[in-house]
């Protein structure tokens, strides 16, 4: 983490500036208008599978913290844009979240394969599962 | 051999630069130059799809795909030959599956991440719609999926070029064996043919032949009745 | 009215009782709905990435078809109808991106090049929409079997109220379901998590999440006293229905309840065949039996 010896203290580096910039980009979202209300988490349905709040990886990304990328939070995210009507200032945290996963998709990431499926589930699950699940998962 | 100029085009293997006559098709061609196949040639009249190529022309970003005992060379065409595009062997038994969405689900569950982009339909020598049969597939209209790739011949170029890592002539045919089995069923002919072929009354044919030699198995081969 | 209208995949397969109570529903109020001849799966989500032109192709594609299908006049207006939530707001929002980004479109058309130019001229309506704009006095006139004493419990999901410049309806406070149950004689179970979540696609890798999430609409429904829940999509229907048997793997006491889509309340109540019903999980005949609706 880049923060100082103490972790009392944290300095913006050039990286950090590239990181944010690279995330406004993908997402779109001008992450700067976020002050930290916490809106976003408090109506995310997923928050308990969460490593990080949804408001914390707005945070983390603010901040240029590439160590969001190991965060578990942006796969569960499901993109439900329960966040995306409550934020006051307007910022869409879902493509937030997006701009974090396709970050990692582009490095040959595959965070779920469907070699992991049973035949079974594969018969089981309708396409629309499927798809958006590879969609989502997959580079 | 006295070459003709006006005849004559360039053309590049795999980056080597060869002049070759202007009429032969890129199998021809290759040989021509020295080449022999030993992979990547089967029928040469355009049935087996052994023969995949990719190519583009001078002047030309498009990358395009071709059978080369079919297609005919081109003044600055840079050819590679692609004798296998490589693809998981899937088996199953026919007789256990049903004709829906999850059967092609369950042994090509890629299917799922098409991104209809059809690529795989410009990359195709045989002018297959691909993409729209991996679609069909895709919602289970067997039927629509085995029309579509009828004439498909595995050669392979859809499968190397489809960017979500589908392999669209296993699903074709895993489409027309289910539409053959289970939509339009066997049909009589065919089983009546089994039937007679089990029953011994070409044994004495086959022998026949086989005692053959060459030349008479040749004009018989030429002799014999086609019916279209 | 003769319009068109874009099923997706699921709609013939799992969700083939969608599909057919979609064209029941529309047939008792005189619509008349055209597929496109040619179609593909629409992707399911909407790219939210801002560089990714890929995810653009399926439903650009689609809304070209639905453009040809109107140039030849074969339908009355620019509408497509959807009906599952999810190719719903994925041609939606790929419709307003393409028009509001010609960069965008540019790139698209280059990519495609055998497809005519996207002209644009497509609208992409819900069918809720489509029913909404017809009157609630007209639903009703087509009643015949009102759903009288059937407690019921509308589910929204998400991407039929969100983002909120996509969505049909209040996203906090929708009512289209509402007043459209009504007009079928329903009575309306409210539920606090009707535009919660269902996990949608965690069911594919994440089966206990989605499990969850599914429960607590499940439950909440229950516990307002609701005989059955109708849903607006394939994906919410999977979770909310088809996987009770998972949720009951961690929920022992939880005893199930129906999950039916709306329009195949809207058949019932308009009484057509073709509800579908015998392909929904659990099977809700026998409550339907009990209230004297079948
Ligand atoms: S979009 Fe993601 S972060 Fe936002 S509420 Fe839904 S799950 Fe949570
Ligand atoms: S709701 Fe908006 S402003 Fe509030 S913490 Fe979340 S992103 Fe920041
Ligand atoms: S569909 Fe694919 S494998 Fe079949 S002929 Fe066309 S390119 Fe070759
Ligand atoms: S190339 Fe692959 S992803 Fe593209 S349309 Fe064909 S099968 Fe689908
Ligand atoms: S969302 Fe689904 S059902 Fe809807 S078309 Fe697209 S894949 Fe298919
Ligand atoms: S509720 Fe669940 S499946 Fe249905 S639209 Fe939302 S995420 Fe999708
Ligand atoms: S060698 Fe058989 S198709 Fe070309």
């Amino acid at each position: 983490m880049s923060t100082g010896t103490s972790g009392l203290y944290f300095t913006f580096k050039p990286e950090n500036a590239a990181f944010k910039a690279k995330v406004e980009e993908l997402s779109g979202e001008n992450i700067d208008l976020c002050f930290q209300c916490g809106a976003c988490s408090s109506g995310c349905p997923l928050t308990g599978e969460m490593d990080l709040l949804p408001s914390t990886v707005i945070r983390y990304a603010q901040l240029g913290m590439a160590e969001v990328l190991e965060s578990k939070t942006p796969w569960i995210c499901i993109t439900c844009f329960n966040c995306e009507i409550r934020c006051p200032r307007g910022i869409d945290i879902a493509n937030v979240m997006e701009a974090i996963r396709e970050m990692m998709l582009r490095t040959k990431y595959d965070k779920f394969t469907l070699d992991e499926l049973t035949p079974e589930e594969l018969r089981e699950l309708p396409q629309i599962a499927i798809i958006s699940n590879q969609r989502k998962l997959t580079a | 051999m006295e070459e003709n100029e006006s005849e004559m085009v360039t053309i590049h293997v795999m980056g080597k630069k060869h002049r070759v006559p202007a009429d032969l098709t890129i199998m021809k061609a290759m040989e021509y130059s020295g080449h022999q196949f030993r992979r990547g040639a089967g029928c040469r009249g355009g049935y087996c799809g052994a023969c995949a190529a990719m190519y583009r022309v001078k002047g030309s970003y498009k990358l395009q795909g071709a059978l080369a005992c079919q297609k005919i060379v081109e003044d600055g065409m840079y050819i590679a030959q692609i004798p296998f595009s490589p693809a998981e062997k899937i088996t199953y038994d026919l007789l256990e599956l049903r004709p829906d969405a999850n059967t092609f689900l369950e042994y090509y569950p890629e299917i799922s991440r098409c991104l209809s982009c059809n690529t795989c339909t410009k990359a195709c020598p045989q002018d297959i719609e691909v993409m729209d049969y991996v679609q069909a597939s895709l919602r289970g209209d067997v039927e629509e999926a085995a029309k579509l790739s009828f004439d498909c011949i595995s050669c392979g170029l859809c499968a190397v070029r489809c960017p979500a890592e589908i392999v669209p002539y296993n699903v074709g045919q895993l489409a027309r064996r289910l539409n053959s089995r289970y939509l339009i069923g066997p049909t009589k002919h065919v089983i009546k043919r089994v039937e007679e072929v089990e029953a011994g009354e070409f044994d004495a044919d086959i022998d026949e032949l086989k005692r053959l030699d060459r030349k008479t198995l040749q004009e018989r081969y030429e002799g014999r009745e086609v019916k279209l | 009215m003769r319009l068109a209208y874009y099923p997706g995949c699921t709609m013939k397969t799992d969700a083939k009782n969608f599909d057919e109570s979609t064209y029941s529903a529309a047939e008792a109020l005189g619509i008349e709905l055209l597929e496109p001849t040619r179609w593909n799966c629409c992707g399911t989500v909407h790219a939210l990435a801002k560089d990714n032109v890929m995810n653009y192709l399926a439903p650009i594609r689609n809304l070209i078809r639905v453009e040809q299908m109107n140039e030849a006049e074969l339908v009355d207006d620019k509408r497509v109808v959807t009906q599952c939530a999810m190719c719903y707001n994925t041609l939606k929002r790929a419709n307003a991106a393409a028009k509001a980004d010609p960069d965008k479109m540019g790139k698209i058309r280059d990519f495609m090049e055998k497809e005519p130019n996207y002209q644009g001229s497509v609208s992409v309506v819900h069918m809720l929409e489509l029913i909404k704009g017809l009157g609630w006095d007209e639903v009703k006139s087509k009643v015949v079997k009102p759903l009288d004493g059937l407690k019921v419990s509308p589910y929204y999901g998400c991407l039929l109220l969100r983002p909120r410049e996509y969505g049909i309806d209040d996203p906090d406070h929708p009512t289209v379901m509402e007043d459209l149950l009504e007009a079928l004689g329903a009575e309306v179970v409210d539920n606090p998590y009707k535009a919660k979540c269902c996990g949608a696609y965690h069911a594919v890798h994440m089966k206990e999440v989605a499990a969850d999430l599914s429960y607590r609409i499940l439950k909440q429904a229950q516990e307002a006293g609701a005989d059955i829940i109708v849903t607006a999509c394939p994906l919410c229907q999977f979770n909310l229905g088809d996987r009770q048997n998972e949720v009951k793997k961690h929920q022992r006491e939880f005893e199930g309840i129906p999950v039916v889509y709306y329009t195949q309340l809207m058949a019932l109540a308009f009484g057509k065949e073709g509800t579908g019903f015998e392909q929904n999980t659990p099977d809700p005949v026998p409550v339907l039996e009990e209230k004297g609706l079948l």
